[in-house]
């Protein structure tokens, strides 16, 4: 019951959350200098034209009925149209979405691959020599700017690969999963690596401070009394209670990650929700950028509310809380 | 490597002590020491931390003598050597005697731009990080310690901008009031100062039930003088280790939105800006893309590498060693 209470307080809390944050969205796009009629109507228009289509838009009503016309077509899951090229903006989004979650969720397989067993790794040994090398590689793919590794994969792994003669890796591009799902994988391996090596740093020192800790309890060493092997303390014992952080963390970046990976998704020239928004902005298509942030805004936040409720579940100590 | 979580803490025990002894063992007075003297002991025996503070104060001299290089090279940084710097074909040149690391697709020398970038990198990474920190810590100071309706609407204040996806958010906003230096430095502020008012939030929270808070208010103190002398001295900690982290946090997040077209505008050379420009040419030219890179890693790498030695020296016992980015 208490977990009950405090998962609809949760999902009342994201749903005001969103609600700032489409005030917020829709100011700045009632603020924008910029006439969306005059945009539409093209340079050669009359001012007639531009009126009309003024009026269509429904822009010359008060701002407030604006507003409401606004909250009203969000219920019905209408986003309005992409100025650009007239089609709804729901349906822009839905072809770009699928881009976005596959580069979001194999990029995440892989950072969870390489992230938990670098710290598991470091873990076990601490201030050996293994440690040390997994400690200097989380720091250097930490500090590097996502771009920069972008652009660094794209010369090694591509371009000098592809110049000798090896077409392992192609530069950009996308084939969607159900057409071929060897081809998909092989188009996204550089972005998903691109994301994923920055990001594992950040699971390896998460689930190695963490079973570190774990390490030192009581229970580990009655563990080990009892007779358990070193990896089954490692990995039974030690590592579920480690993972708890690690799975917060990981909910918390995929709903980051699904409301499109604007630079990744630039570099590798994949059609994703980033690609768009970015396109959005050289075509000053505000619908379109207005239905991406509020996207990915929901996604952050019920990827919160997930993580909130996963917690409890893996964890029944926090219930107290 | 001794950034390390629970195994330091025996070693930190360690050291305390026998720095302790040292003291003694000097024994003109005996003193004890402020928890910064020591921090500052632990700090000046960490040789990466030496070697990092050794790497950024040399990127700082160069940026400061940016104008030195432009006199030593006699390149100025948007000269376009349409005849030296380019070859017949119109591509950038490899390094050599006149140009030390190359030039861009516009005939105009890399190391030079480099170094006028650093001017940019480091300004906004310091400027950014710093009024974050301000802003954060004061509102999380009046959020935890006056509580109620100022606490709710501080808190959801935080979420709010928390829950935002800050690179569409900024895209958006560059698309509609123009791409700046001031506007990026004022998206990395509002996107950054949230995450330092939670913390701070927190450790006021907790700072709040002591007694010696009870005890000031007992002595008549009020609200203004017990957040500011009181409290503010016991959140520094951790706002000092938070601020490292936020200095190489910005100065990637500058150089990101320079590189996607929505910073530092050309042909102000700025690192994010060049790596930008240098993306069409990575088959032909190589050092146009490696030395801006290597710069801007460089630079973030002994950030982060001394913000892990600060934090270590200054709260031995921290949880996390990276924070998210």
């Amino acid at each position: 019951m208490a977990l009950l209470t405090f998962l609809l307080r949760r999902i009342l809390l994201g749903i005001g959350v969103l609600w700032i944050i489409s005030v917020a969205v829709f100011a700045m796009f009632f603020i924008a200098p910029h006439d969306p009629a005059r945009l539409l109507a093209g340079k050669e228009a009359t001012p007639q034209t531009v009126a009309l289509i003024t009026h269509r838009l429904g822009l010359d009503k008060p701002v407030l009925v604006q507003y409401g016309d606004f909250v009203v077509r969000l219920l019905h899951g209408n986003l309005g149209y992409s100025y650009y090229n007239s089609e709804p903006v729901t349906q822009l989004i839905a072809s770009r979405l699928p881009v976005s979650a596959s580069l979001a969720i194999g990029a995440a397989v892989l950072w969870l691959l390489i992230g938990e067993a670098a710290g598991v790794l470091a873990a076990a040994r601490p201030r050996s020599f293994a440690d040390r090398v997994v400690t200097v590689l989380s720091l250097f793919f930490y500090s590097m700017p996502p771009f920069l590794l972008g652009v660094l994969l794209l010369y090694f792994l591509f371009f000098r690969l592809w110049v000798s003669g090896i077409h392992a890796f192609p530069g950009s591009g996308y084939v969607p999963l159900q057409s071929n799902p060897l081809q998909w994988a092989r188009y996204l391996f550089l972005p998903w690596l691109t994301i994923a090596l920055g990001s594992a740093a950040t699971y390896s020192r998460l689930t190695r401070s963490g079973l570190l800790e774990v390490l030192g309890q009581d229970y580990i060493r009655t563990a080990h009394s009892k007779g358990a092997s070193g990896q089954r303390v490692l990995f039974v014992h030690g590592l579920r209670s480690a993972l708890t952080p690690v799975v917060t963390q990981c909910g918390i970046d995929l709903g980051v990650l699904l409301g499109g990976v604007v630079i990744t998704e630039n570099i590798f020239g994949l059609p994703g929700l980033g690609a768009l928004a970015v396109q959005s902005i050289t075509t000053q298509d505000l619908p379109v950028i207005i239905g991406i942030v509020l996207l990915s805004s929901f996604f952050v936040v019920a990827a919160n509310v997930v993580v909130d409720l996963v917690y409890t579940v893996l964890d029944p100590r926090v219930q107290a809380r | 490597m001794t950034r390390d979580v629970s195994p330091s803490a025996v070693a930190d025990v360690a050291d305390v002590a026998r720095s302790g002894q040292a003291v003694q063992g000097r024994a003109r007075s005996i003193e004890g020491l402020s928890p910064w003297q020591l921090a500052w002991r632990h700090l000046r025996r960490d040789r990466l931390a030496i070697v990092s503070a050794v790497i950024i104060l040399i990127i700082a001299a160069s940026a400061i003598g940016a104008p030195l290089f432009a006199a030593i090279t006699h390149h100025a940084p948007n000269h376009q050597f349409i005849v030296a710097g380019l070859t017949p074909d119109g591509l950038p040149r490899p390094p050599s005697g006149q140009f030390w690391l190359g030039t861009d697709d516009l005939g105009r020398d890399v190391l030079v731009r480099i170094a006028y970038g650093a001017r940019i990198s480091l300004f906004a990474g310091v400027v950014a990080a710093l009024s974050a920190v301000c802003i954060g810590t004061i509102i999380g100071m009046s959020a935890g310690f006056l509580g109620g309706v100022v606490d709710t609407v501080l808190s959801r204040a935080m979420d709010v901008v928390l829950s935002m996806p800050f690179l569409l958010f900024a895209i958006a906003l560059v698309a509609i009031v123009g791409p700046s230096l001031w506007v990026a430095l004022g998206v990395i502020v509002f996107f950054s100062w949230a995450a330092v008012g939670r913390v701070t939030r927190g450790q006021t929270l907790s700072i709040k039930e002591t007694e010696y808070i009870e005890a000031a208010r007992a002595g008549g103190s009020g609200t203004a003088r017990i957040m500011f002398v009181e409290i503010l001295p016991n959140v520094v900690a951790p706002v000092i280790v938070y601020t490292t982290l936020l200095i190489p946090a910005s100065i990637a997040f500058m150089a990101t939105l320079s590189f996607l077209g929505i910073g530092v505008v050309p042909p102000t050379p700025d690192w994010g800006n060049m790596l930008a420009e240098s993306l069409q040419f990575y088959k032909v030219a190589w050092w146009f893309v490696l030395f801006p890179g290597l710069a801007l890693l460089l630079t973030t790498l002994a950030f982060n590498l001394l913000g892990d030695a600060v934090r270590d020296a200054l709260d031995p016992g921290a949880e996390r060693i990276f924070g998210r980015m």
